[in-house]
């Protein structure tokens, strides 16, 4: 855990500067030798990959489409190959937002997107901070990384439940502090029903999401030279523009892969708000994953269910899609 | 984004392909066979305090079956929170149990989807015929008019359970029998701490059927005759009204109820923080919790005025357990045959008995062990004022709407914000329009 | 106490918000643990009232009655096989095919990629009854009983670690020089054995960071386990619900039992953690 074996680990890293020098992957001339094995062998290689994502992902989600426009309530999930076609009237309800059920949806819809915003942007923050703060070394620096990193490896039910535990309005912990012992709060607050549960959702969010930021950044920053910094150092300028001129641009690539994978796990989360919050999440937190499952699950309608989840992913193909070619266009104009 | 667009299109091409092949079989939908005649599977629900003990109160009787009939079953006892879910997938995929317990306010809503064996007057005979059946659990068993869907295996009615001590201790005389007494009630126990009843407030099957018992009382359906979903009438608003008003206006259940849903409120009453409770067959549970059978008493849920009957005087749900055999079953006689000696008159006194329920099989009701004072209410309730939840296919979605702006609208009581006649109307409305429409 | 200061050493202001930042982080991130912690050591009665700090008395009870509560410990055995098979097959797979995109030029490699990737937009619950049907589909089609078993919760799990390892693996292997290989291919192993020979091994500390993110995917996972599994094949994900009986929630075991399954992945995950980072920053991070 010394700084010293941290650095022999990351041996490779430092091997991968000049990687551009090497012959690349894209495009490059490669010896014919051997050229059938050369040709198969890599769709050989991939098969495995290739055929567990067409089993698992692709092909249920196909699946998933198509019942999308069937009518799979109650009287038809029995034989779903025979229930009647829907055409896109699952679509047509739930994208009507006046009637309830759209409304819900678009009502849902927002709740996630403020709550993936305001998630991923604390996550960010705090995981970049830390991973700055810890840039250099000092005493019980090892220590404090793998403390940081115990939210991020504990098993989501385990995480999650203790904050239930926590957030209870009776006996929690958090009532306890706030109301008993600080007197912040005149009475002891709900914290799992009502407008509460979303900070209550946030806080569980980023508590167990900022690690990652933290852990991914604290590996860009090792590929950040420190001659850049001494550089700096000479020309007299001071931590807060070094963090400015030379960490925050050197860690773009990172960040943007970072704030997308964050986005898209955060959006997508279920496990979360389920264990916090059961099948039926309080208004004020009901995230689309949870408010999907109760459409499918818990009023029997896979139809209107499918159809959001498409829905949803549409959305998510359009922002990544959009994400990618802004961030991509913008490393492009970069020096 | 070419690539994308690419890899998009390349990817439903060769999953449509897969996709096609892959559920060309679909699910089976043939009735039953007999292929397999010497195993069964059967999914038990959650009975006993925990899933352990019900596989202990379970496990002998299915080692008797076998040596009766020389059939193995299979048992699974399935927590309540997967159950649904659980049948669910079953009845997607025809894969499931031959045998299973089901809610018995879920009949109705199981039988649309066609995925149960239906209970025709001939298969009935196999088991001895409908009329050893009490009837008020039998009107839980599916829509009427159609054959039922299940067969009764327990029955529970809910009754108000009290502390004697506390109530002694607050100069109460008996149990309240009219909603003003309790309320009355509640008011001299709620002090230093402890309060006058408890509730699952984040629960929405126990909100359910409380507030279909309220609206019962108030001569309110939520549902039409032609089975029109209905939940905003003015009855059923007064009703939920008054039920949400135990916290909201009475201030006799303690705000922090409105965030329980694992029976934490049996536990407040086992402990002696509450002094009532409106539970369904409450007695092993408090047992369990160490609450002797001399520290409370058992009376009829309360009513408006008078004391409890049929029509307007309904104080319970017909609560229950149903035993339902899978249509896709490989076993039909073997399940026809598990379902006939779950139903005789001693496997029903034993079960009933370790589960403190009431035998729904008219024979074994007689036997002395559901004499109790205890069992004399529940026996009463279900035998006299007890109705069934609506048998339509929608059940189960009203349960949950239902259940859920029940759920919020404690959660608005408990954070101090004012629940009018207004705000009821408006909840139970939105729940209305998240029914499918017909 | 003060460290000695380098002409280049960090200003004080600089020292004392780093302080406060950390010190406030750290109590924000072990307060759930410390709760686990010592929730998981008082009597019933100590959790199901007031909270406090400190239990009344302090007793390993929790510890012993995890086990006869729920069937733990056959939990226990579910989840390690699934995660440890999974994520066995999920890095095999994974350097197979990141090795065959670093290395190789061939049609339909990018999207091969970007397929593979856009599969983590998915909302899990669009796809979960569908795959529930297929494998129901292929039991009934080859009798290799995919539901309710392990066997199909170990290709669900291995699958949904894929695209990430993929994609760390193939940031990997890029940076490993090609140099490398193609000389071991001149002395005489195939690509395989190049593979094998120099690319893993060079590789070990990203191999190790896909390994231990394939696992932990696999042992919290709990949508999917709780509709997929039954009663013998059920995982600690969804066998922990089991602690709120129908008397009491059991907080005391619930930490307890918490505490007990997270240690496995947690330890791990604190020994291999340089590996991580090493792997990140050459892989993911480059």
């Amino acid at each position: 855990m010394s700084p010293d074996t941290t650095m022999t680990a990351t041996a490779p890293a430092a091997q991968a500067a000049p990687r551009k020098n090497t012959p690349g992957a894209a495009g490059g001339p490669r010896p014919r030798t051997g050229r059938i094995r050369r040709i198969g062998l890599p769709y050989l290689l991939l098969l495995p990959a290739l055929l567990l994502e067409l089993l698992v992902h692709l092909v249920p989600m196909v699946i998933g489409i198509v019942m999308s426009f069937k009518e799979l309530t109650q009287f038809h999930i029995r034989d779903w190959g025979t229930a009647p076609w829907a055409g896109l009237d699952n679509y047509a309800v739930s994208v009507d937002f006046d009637a309830p059920v759209g409304r819900a949806l678009l009502h849902s819809f927002g709740v996630t997107l403020a709550f993936t915003l305001l998630s991923v942007g604390l996550c960010w923050l705090i995981g970049t901070a830390a991973a700055v703060f810890m840039q250099d070394t000092f005493r019980g620096r090892g220590l404090l990384r793998a403390l940081f990193l115990v939210p991020y490896a504990l098993p989501v039910y385990a995480a999650v439940i203790t904050w239930v535990f926590m957030f209870q309005h009776d006996n929690g912990l958090v009532n306890h502090v706030l109301h008993d012992q600080l007197g912040i709060t005149d009475k002891p607050s709900f914290w799992l029903i009502g407008d509460n549960s979303f900070i209550a959702l946030l806080t569980v969010s980023v508590w167990k999401g900022w690690p990652f930021a933290f852990l991914i950044v604290m590996a860009g920053l090792q590929n950040i030279p420190r001659e850049l910094y001494e550089a700096a150092a000479l020309d007299g300028a001071g931590m807060l523009q070094q963090v400015r001129r030379i960490t925050l641009p050197s860690l773009r690539p990172v960040n943007q892969v970072l704030v997308l994978v964050l986005f898209l796990w955060t959006f997508n989360d279920f496990n979360t708000p389920y264990v916090l919050f059961g099948r039926t999440a309080p208004e004020a937190a009901d995230l689309i994953s949870v408010h999907i499952y109760q459409a499918s699950f818990v009023t029997w309608n896979f139809g209107t269910g499918s159809a959001m989840s498409v829905l949803l992913l549409l959305f998510l193909l359009v922002v990544t899609g959009v994400y990618l070619a802004l961030t991509s266009r913008g490393r492009r104009t970069a020096p | 984004m070419r690539s994308i667009r690419a890899a998009a299109t390349g990817a439903v091409m060769l999953s449509l392909a897969l996709a096609a092949s892959a559920c060309g079989g679909g699910s089976s939908t043939g009735g039953g066979s007999n292929d397999s005649p010497k195993e069964l599977t059967y999914w038990a629900s959650n009975q006993g305090a925990s899933i352990e003990i019900d596989k202990k109160v379970l496990q002998p009787e299915l080692d008797k079956f076998e040596k009766q009939t020389g059939i193995k079953v299979k048992l699974e006892v399935v927590p309540w929170s997967d159950l649904l879910n659980r049948i669910l997938t079953a009845t997607t995929s025809g894969q499931g149990p031959d045998v299973l317990n089901i809610g018995n306010t879920w009949s109705a809503s199981l039988q649309a989807t066609g995925a149960l064996l239906p209970w025709d007057a001939k298969t009935f005979d196999a088991i001895g015929g409908k009329d050893r059946f009490v009837d008020s659990a039998l009107g839980s068993t599916g829509a009427e008019g159609q054959d039922p869907a299940a067969v009764p295996l327990y029955s529970m009615a809910y009754a108000l359970y009290y502390n004697k001590q506390m109530f002694a201790d607050a100069g109460i005389d008996g149990p309240p029998a009219t909603w003003d007494e309790l309320v009355a009630a509640g008011k001299k126990l709620t002090k230093d701490g402890k309060w006058g009843i408890g509730m699952e407030g984040s629960n929405p099957s126990e909100n359910v059927h409380h507030a279909f018992v309220f609206a019962e009382q108030h001569g309110a359906d939520f549902f039409t005759a032609d089975g029109r979903a209905d939940f905003a009438n003015e009855g059923a608003v007064t009703a939920v009204k008054q039920y949400v008003d135990l916290m909201a206006k009475d201030k006799i259940i303690a705000p922090g109820n409105a965030e329980y849903a694992q029976n934490q409120s049996v536990s407040d009453f086992a402990k002696g923080r509450t002094g009532m409770l409106l539970w369904q067959s409450a007695s092993a549970n408090l047992t369990s919790q160490g609450m002797s059978e001399d520290a409370y008493g058992i009376a009829p849920v309360p009513v408006r005025s008078g004391s409890p009957g049929p029509g307007k005087q309904v104080n319970s749900m017909v609560a229950g357990i149903n035993l339902a055999v899978f249509k896709n079953t490989d076993n039909l006689d073997g399940a026809t045959e598990f379902v006939k000696f779950m139903t005789s008159d001693t496997e029903q006194k034993i079960l009933n008995t370790a589960y403190g329920s009431i035998p729904p099989v008219k024979a074994a009701q007689q036997d002395t062990a559901f004499n109790s004072p205890a069992n004399a209410v529940l026996k009463d309730t279900l035998a006299t004022s007890a109705a069934a939840l609506p048998q339509v296919p929608e059940e189960s979605q009203f349960e949950t709407a239902v259940g859920t702006a029940v759920k919020n609208l404690f959660a608005d009581a408990a954070a101090g914000r004012e629940v009018t006649t207004a705000s009821v109307k408006a909840a139970l409305t939105k729940a209305q329009q998240q029914m499918p429409t017909k | 106490m003060s460290p000695p200061r380098s002409p280049m050493a960090p200003p004080r202001s600089f020292l004392w918000s780093r302080r406060i930042f950390l010190t406030l982080l750290t109590g924000f991130v072990l307060l759930p643990v410390y709760v686990m912690v010592s929730s998981s050591l008082k009597p019933l009665a100590d959790v199901t009232g007031a909270f406090r700090w400190l239990p009344t008395e302090v007793t390993f009870r929790p510890y012993v009655d995890i086990w006869s509560t729920v069937p733990l410990g056959r939990y226990f055995v579910n989840s390690l096989i699934v995660a440890g098979a999974a994520t066995v097959c999920s890095v095999v797979i994974a350097v197979f095919s990141a090795y065959a995109v670093s290395r190789y030029e061939f049609r339909g490699k990018r999207v091969f990629t970007v397929t593979v990737l856009s599969t983590q937009m998915f909302p899990g619950i669009l796809f979960l009854l569908p795959l529930f049907l297929i494998y129901v589909n292929i039991g009934n089609a080859t009798g290799i009983a995919l539901f309710g078993s392990r066997g199909g919760l170990i290709l669900t799990y291995l699958t949904f670690s894929l695209p990430f390892s993929i994609w760390m693996l193939i940031g990997y292997f890029e940076s490993i020089p090609r140099d490398l290989d193609e000389a071991a291919t001149v002395d005489g192993c195939g690509p395989l054995g190049a593979l094998f020979r120099v690319v893993v091994p060079a590789a070990v500390p990203g191999i190790v960071a896909v390994a231990v993110y394939a696992f932990m995917t696999a042992w919290g996972e709990v949508l999917f386990a709780s509709v997929m599994t039954n009663d013998t094949t059920r995982t600690l994900a969804v066998g922990l619900q089991g602690y709120s009986t129908l008397n009491d929630v059991y907080w005391n075991q619930i930490m307890a039992a918490s505490l007990v399954v997270s240690v496995p992945v947690v330890a791990g995950f604190l020994l291999l953690q340089r590996y991580l980072v090493a792997g990140l920053t050459a892989g993911a991070v480059k």
